[in-house]
Order: C-alpha cells, then structure tokens, then sequence
C-alpha cells in the first residue's frame, strides 16, 4: 500500500554476547508497526525495552536479524553501506544527547554542511541551504561560525534538528531529543518539531520513555516491553484508556504535577497492583 | 635517505598537528628547548657532507687514537679515523634508522588500530591475538634470529624492530578509536550518508591525533636507545659508521682514551632525552587544549539574577493546615553561596535564600538546571567544591551550621543529616561489597558492633523493599539494577535514624515504574521515621506525589514558596506560572492524523 511510508514487518533484533557460543542478547522480539507519510508515531517503553534498538534498526544502526523494515514498499533492512547512504536524503535522525551528538571540534556550520556534501550538494549552495536551515530552527545566522561548546543543551538540540533537515528527509527517528532538556526549553523544541511537521510533511518516529511527551507530540503510539510492541493504536486509545496490564501500570506510574489528583492515581495504582498481586 | 630521515621525523610533530600547536610548543620553555636541540642535531645530520672536516672512512694508522688538535677537533679513533666526521655521518644513520622503526611501528599500529577500532569484528580478534603475540615475543632474541636468517643488515634489524613496537601505537589508537566509534555523532555521520574515509578522516582521526603524536615522539626515543644498543652490540652493519658502533669501539680503547666515550654517548643522550622532553611537553600542549565542556558545570550554570524581588509566600489557609505541624528541625535564613574565581571575585550562585523544615515534614526545591537548588542542598550539609563560600544561617537543632567546624559537620552527617544521591551506581564504590558500605557508617556513628551492625543492615535492606537482603548484603554494585541501588542508598540513608534528609532528584536516573516504587518507599521511611525532608526535584509530578511544602527557584533564588497545594492551585509568580504552562501532562493527545487516506486505514490502525 503506497500510504505506508515505512513498514516495520515482525523485526527481530540480536546482538551477539561476548564469549564463545553464548546465546545472543534479543533486543527486539518480533515488532511492527507502521509510519504514514507526514505522521508521527510515538514508542514509550521502560529503559531496555528495545525502543532505542528500533529506531536504530529503522536508521541502519542495529544488525536486522529477521523480518523487513521496507520504505515505500522496498525492504531496507539488509542494505550495504553504499545502498544505505543513498537513503540518508530520505531518512534522518536526532539523537537524546545533544552534548555527544555533535563533533565538539567543528564548527556548526561544518556539521551542517557536511551531511550535504556527502550527497554532492556544491559548496555555495550547501552554504546557502545552512543559512536556511539555521533560520528554520531559529538559531541567528552567524550562529555558524562558532563551535557546540557555545550553545546551551536546548540551542545544540536545534543544531541536531537543523543537520536532520538538511537534506529535507521524509522521516526523522528522534531518539529521546527532548529528554535532556529542561521543562520550559522542552516545550519550546517539541513546539519546534511539531511546526516543522505542519510546514515540511516530515514524518516523526518519536522514542521517548516520557509519556507526556508522546502524547503530546504522536497521532499514533505504540508501547514496548522487554523487546515486544505490548499495546499498538490512535494515539488518544492507548494514552487516555490503555488496555494492556503493562502499559495501565506504566501511566499510573507517572506522577501527575496536580497533588489530588496525584493521590488518586496513587491509591489507584496500589489497588491495581494488589489485584496483579 | 636524508630526506626520508626528515619527512618521517618531522611529519609527526608538524603536519598533522592542529594549527597553533607548533606556536605553542614554542611559548613552552620545556618544548622549545627540546625541538632547538633536535632541529640542530637533525640539521647537522643533514649537513654531513658539508660539516664533516675528513671523510669518515679515512683511515690512517698514524692518527690512531690521536688526541684532539686542530686537524682532528675531537680526536681520531682506534682504527685512525676522525671522530667528529664519523659522529656526523653516524648520525645519518641512526637518526634515519631509528625513524625507520618508528615509520614501521607508526603505519602497521596506526592502521591496524583504526581499522580493528572502527570495524571490530574479525579483524579485531585477528589484530588484538597477534598484538599480544608480539608483545609477550623477547625482543632481541627476535632481532637476533632475524640477523641470523638475513644477514647483519641495519635496516632489516631496524624495521622487524618497528613491527615489535607496533603493539604500542596499535594499543593507544585502538582505544581511542573504540572509544569514539559509538558516539553518537559518529552515527550521525553515518545516517547523513558520509562514507567510511571520510568519517575516519573527519571524526575520527582528531581524536587519535593528539595521543599518537606524543607516543610517537617517546617511542623515536626508544628506538634511538635501542638502535645504540643494537649497534653497540655489534649487531648492525659493522661497515657503516653509527653512534653505538662507535661508542663500541671506544669501549675497546677506553684505558687509553676515555675521553672518546664522551661523544657517541652524548650524541645518544641528547637526542633520546631530548625527544622524552619534547613528548612530555606535546603532552602539556595538546592535552591542556581547549578540551570541550561536556556539561556546564554546576557553578558556573547558576548565574544568579541581580533583580531583587521579594519572594512570593503563601501564606498556610484553612486547606493547608492539615500539612505537618511538628517543630522547626531546619531554619535556614538569608542563605548566599558563592564561589572564588580566579580572577578574585567571587561568583554567586546561591543568593539570600531562606527555607524552613519542620520534623515530618517534606519540603521540595524545584527548579531548572542552574536554578541553585542542588547548590542550596550540598550547603546545608556544608559539602561544597573547594573554593565554596556561605553566609547566612543554618540553624539545625540548635547550632548553626554555617558555623561548625569541619570536623563538627562530620559528626552530624550521616547520623542527623542523611543524603540520596541522584546517580545511585556513581554514589556506590565498585571495589566493596554493598554490605561492607552499609555497616561501615553504623559502626562509625552508631558505635555498633560488626555482628550488630550486619544485623541492623540486612534489617534495613528488607525494610526498603529489597527481596532477598542476605544475597544483596553480600553482592557487589554492578550486580544490582540501578533501581535496586537507589534503595541501597536510601537503606544507607536512614541507617541511622537521621532526622533530616536531603534527597537530590533521587528518582531523576529511575525508569517510571521504579520511580513510583521509589516514591512510595520514601514516603513510608519519612513517616515511619518521622524525618524532615529537603527533595530537589525539577518534576512537578513528584512534587505533586510528595512534598508538603515547595519552594521555586530561579537564578539562585527562591522566586515563591508555599503549601504544595496552594501552589499548585494558585501560582502567582509569572516564573512559576511558565513552568505549569511548559507541562504536557494536561495537553490534549494529538489525535490521529488527518488525512482522507487514514480515515480509512485508522479503524485497522490498533491491530497488532
């Protein structure tokens, strides 16, 4: 079907173990789910859950043991390095920390260009499109010439996004890029991205063990355990009337900024987890 | 030769080197010197021909062992020939011989460590089991069967002598390069389409640049010493003049003329000394270099606002007053924090901060980072970076502790004033077992007895929730889950009835569900002990689960404080609001996106 964008088809996930015939480590279990053009989905899950694995999966990061990850309908799961370069015009990515994600010896308008010239974009061109870019992201002009050392951790995440838009992708994996962020710098880079996704059409594969911020940001959200998608739907199904035991205990886990309404939630999940019990 | 000798000596230290660097070497006295003595000694190397007064194989049976004069500046050796020109034109060839091993040991390490460091795999395995082997193989013994397999040839000798030294630059490389290889910018580059030559090129050669320049500059040292040694033992080509064949045939003669030993060991000397030098100071150079900030550090984060607005307080109402009401175990007044600059002046952090604890009570400090609320924390338990500055009052069951001694401070820690750490794994030593850290304090504060101690621990440890505390008391750190090692750290805590503890976003590094657990094991502890609590936090939601009282802060200080509820009901302060205003947790879910394609495929949409 054409207005799947990605398809993540019973992807299985193993990561060899150190040490002669050790079993490997399964980080993802048999997961799917799909993207639509222009769509952002969310995945929520606990640390270890695989939800980092499969954004990686999707970037060509983590080795695809089984099953097919196919964009617009071609399976990219497989690819050579060369193969898989071609497709870094279409698929793009922001990592959690924007401290390690950007090469602390470049300056920023090095880091921009770069993913540019790696697709043969000439020199003054690629200049001009990072002038743009930097303006997109709200970051002043002569922000360029200066090094990530000089931003602050909400401005170098713009940096990251701004990289991510260089080549105009058609889907962005943002692993936790708002996690390392302070409350009032977080809304201001979620409002960012969301403005982004209004303008370019850019689909979102949105990693965050933030409930909160999934909610806010994804049309869709699927919640991961242990390796497997548990709960997968609307993004409104799963965060206001979760089905599954998991994510039930996930949501009341989270304390709510409002203290009676926090005291509910508490007494509720002492009940649920007594009847688990 | 000469220019091969050149270029591989030179080409380290130069034209890799980042730009200033040379300029900086210079301005170091230590590196000036060394590179002056070196330069010179290559120089004249170079100018053999030109410098040398006799030609070094001239031998004359007359001149045999002839003292200095005018004809021969430092004297002829044992076989007749003028000592001066064959020092020079020895140091042609231990100078190129010796960069030959280090060319060798450069290119074969360098290579093999950037490939196995970026590739792994079976390379990895292949490179590191052979590297192994070549450092456990005897070195001479290696050189000495060569030399019998090949003949007496300098060059060979010299360059299997690069493949032993190998293993040093393989190592250090190797290292940094798998150290580099999973930083996330490298997988950036990766996903922009950069290919494998020009990410090494780009991210990753400037990280090994800096270590293998230094090891290159030592390990020219040890090849100097060891290619004298080599010569010196007769090892080499006896037909070429070199410093440790001439220092050999001083030797024979040193009864007659001791003084010949002088120049080939001074030759050898300096130039070995001068490289260790010249690397010690490559090291200060480019090791003090403007090394990126990873984070901002706490201090100089809390740039404290000069505004002096008066604190917002809500004052307790009728809906409030069911908050604790035991005595004021805590009254800090007019709290200020400030650091010692280099320059002299003194930065604030913490400014005119006021706050009171009563017993039971659990007050929440929250703020963005560099708000000072962690700052505040470590100053009331007097723990502060050197250079730390307070003033104002802290008044804790009686005293004050803006006042006490350090060594009064120590009493009280631990036994009244309990602490828990945001990082459980970095606040637990790896080296101990968790028992061992458990019962250590008890038997300091507590005066307990081992055997009482051990009891009180593995009490504490069910207390929090911990399953099997017998197995966990005899665990060490890395065995536990994170989650499992904040409730070690909190057992720690209260291990000796503290009346007040000072938790610092103690569930920040927790996943959601074990943050919830943690939550609950707090508030039970803090009742039953009856505690007064100081929680930094920079979540609403476990101020909400938690506190009785909350103070804001901003910029070092405290911008509005009050009844939890009240607060939350009513924020007035336009600071405070924002940060309400910032949370998601009210949003609206986005819905599904709207298009007329996924109208249709959204009823099929929650199948999995």
């Amino acid at each position: 079907m054409s207005e799947r964008l990605l398809e993540v088809d019973d992807v299985v996930v193993d990561y060899p173990v150190k040490g002669l015939r050790k079993k490997p480590f399964r980080a993802l279990n048999g997961v799917s789910l799909d993207i639509r053009p222009g769509e952002t989905v969310g995945l929520v899950g606990e640390s270890g859950s695989g939800k980092t694995t499969l954004g990686r999966a999707v970037l060509g990061l983590a080795p695809v043991t089984g099953g097919a990850i196919r964009y617009n309908g071609r399976d990219i799961s497989g690819l050579s390095r060369s193969e898989r370069r071609k497709l870094a015009a279409e698929i793009q990515v922001v990592f959690q920390d924007p401290y390690t994600s950007l090469n602390p010896s470049l300056t920023i308008e090095q880091i921009l260009v770069e993913p540019l010239t790696a697709q043969d974009v000439a020199k003054s061109d690629a200049t001009r499109r990072v002038r743009e870019l930097l303006d997109q992201v709200h970051l002043p002009s002569d922000a360029g010439g200066r090094l990530p050392r000089e931003f602050s951790g909400g401005q170098r995440q713009r940096i990251a996004i701004a990289r991510a838009l260089a080549l105009s992708p058609q889907l962005i994996v943002c692993d936790e890029p708002v996690s390392a962020l302070d409350l009032s710098t977080q809304a201001r880079v979620l409002r960012l991205f969301e403005e982004i996704q209004n303008r370019t059409g850019v689909a979102y594969l949105f990693v965050s063990h933030d409930l909160a911020v999934v909610r806010h940001l994804s049309h869709r959200v699927a919640v991961m355990y242990r390796g497997e998608i548990v709960e997968w739907g609307d993004g409104d199904q799963v965060t206001a009337r979760p089905q599954h035991p998991y994510t039930q205990k996930l949501f009341l886990a989270a304390p709510v900024p409002d203290p009676a309404a926090q005291r509910r939630r508490r007494a509720e999940r002492t009940r649920l987890l007594a009847d688990g019990a | 030769m000469s220019e091969s000798l050149s270029a591989s000596l030179e080409t380290p230290a130069t034209a890799a080197a980042p730009k200033g660097l040379f300029r900086r070497l210079l301005k170091n006295p230590l590196g000036a010197a060394s590179l002056g003595v070196l330069t010179l000694i290559v120089l004249t190397a170079l100018l053999a021909p030109v410098l040398a007064p006799h030609d070094p194989d001239a031998a004359s049976a007359n001149d045999i062992l002839a003292s200095p004069s005018s004809n021969f500046l430092l004297g002829a050796d044992g076989s007749g020939h003028d000592i001066l020109s064959r020092l020079l034109y020895a140091s042609r060839v231990s100078l190129a011989g010796a960069a030959l091993a280090l060319a060798v040991a450069a290119a074969l390490g360098v290579t093999a460590g950037l490939v196995s460091g970026y590739y792994g795999r079976w390379f990895e395995t292949a490179s590191t089991w052979v590297t192994n082997l070549l450092m456990a193989l005897p070195g001479v013994v290696a050189l000495l069967a060569v030399r019998a397999a090949v003949g007496p040839s300098l060059w060979t000798t010299m360059a299997i002598f690069g493949v032993l030294l190998s293993p040093a630059f393989y190592r250090v490389v190797y290292t940094a390069v798998s150290g580099v290889r999973n930083e996330l910018y490298v997988d950036a580059a990766r996903v922009s389409g950069l290919r494998d030559p020009r990410i090494i090129s780009r991210h990753i050669l400037i990280v090994v640049r800096a270590p293998a320049i230094i090891l290159a500059a030592s390990i020219g040292s040890v090849a100097i010493a060891i290619q004298s040694g080599i010569t010196f033992l007769g090892l080499g080509d006896p037909s070429v003049p070199t410093w440790g064949g001439m220092l050999n045939d001083a030797f024979a003669n040193m009864y007659t003329a001791p003084l010949q030993l002088t120049w080939p060991s001074l030759a050898i000397g300096l130039t070995a000394i001068s490289l260790t030098l010249l690397s010690n100071a490559l090291r200060d150079e480019l090791e003090r270099s403007s090394r990126p900030k990873r984070r901002r550090g706490r201090r100089d984060a809390g740039t404290a606002t000069v505004r002096h607005e008066p604190v917002l307080v809500h004052e307790d109402t009728e809906d409030t007053e069911d908050a604790p009401s035991g005595e004021i175990l805590l009254d800090v007044q007019g709290l200020t924090v400030s650091y010692d600059q280099a320059d002299g002046s003194a930065k604030t952090v913490v400014e005119d901060v006021s706050l009171t604890v009563r017993r039971g009570e659990v007050h929440g400090l929250i703020g963005e980072s560099g708000s000072g609320k962690t700052q505040t924390a470590f100053a009331i338990m007097r723990l502060m970076p050197p250079g730390g500055q307070v003033a104002g009052s802290i008044l804790f069951e009686g005293a004050d502790l803006a006042r006490l001694s350090a060594k009064e401070m120590t009493r009280l820690r631990g036994k009244k004033i309990a602490y828990i750490p945001q990082e459980p794994m970095s606040n637990i030593d790896p080296s101990f077992s968790i028992g061992s850290q458990l019962v250590e304090p008890m038997r300091v504060q507590l005066g307990l007895s081992k055997a009482e101690a051990r009891d009180r621990a593995l009490r504490l440890l069910a207390r929090v929730g911990i399953p099997d505390p017998e197995r966990t008391f005899n665990a060490y750190p890395h065995e536990v889950s994170g989650g499992m090692a904040q409730r070690v750290l909190i057992a720690g805590a209260v291990s000796c009835d503290p009346d007040l503890l000072i938790a610092d976003e103690p569930t920040t590094a927790l996943d959601v569900t074990v943050q919830a657990e943690v939550l609950d094991l707090l508030r039970d502890l803090q009742s039953d002990l009856n505690m007064g609590v100081i929680l930094v936090t920079h979540n609403f939601g476990v101020v909400a689960d938690l506190c009785d009282r909350v103070s804001v802060m901003r910029g070092g200080r405290i911008v509005e404080t009050g009844a939890v509820q009240s607060i939350f009901d009513d924020p007035r302060h336009s600071y405070t609001q924002s940060l309400f205003e910032a949370i998601l947790d009210d949003s609206r879910p986005r819905g599904p996106l709207e298009t007329d394609v996924t109208a249709a495929a959204s009823t099929q949409g929650a199948s999995s």
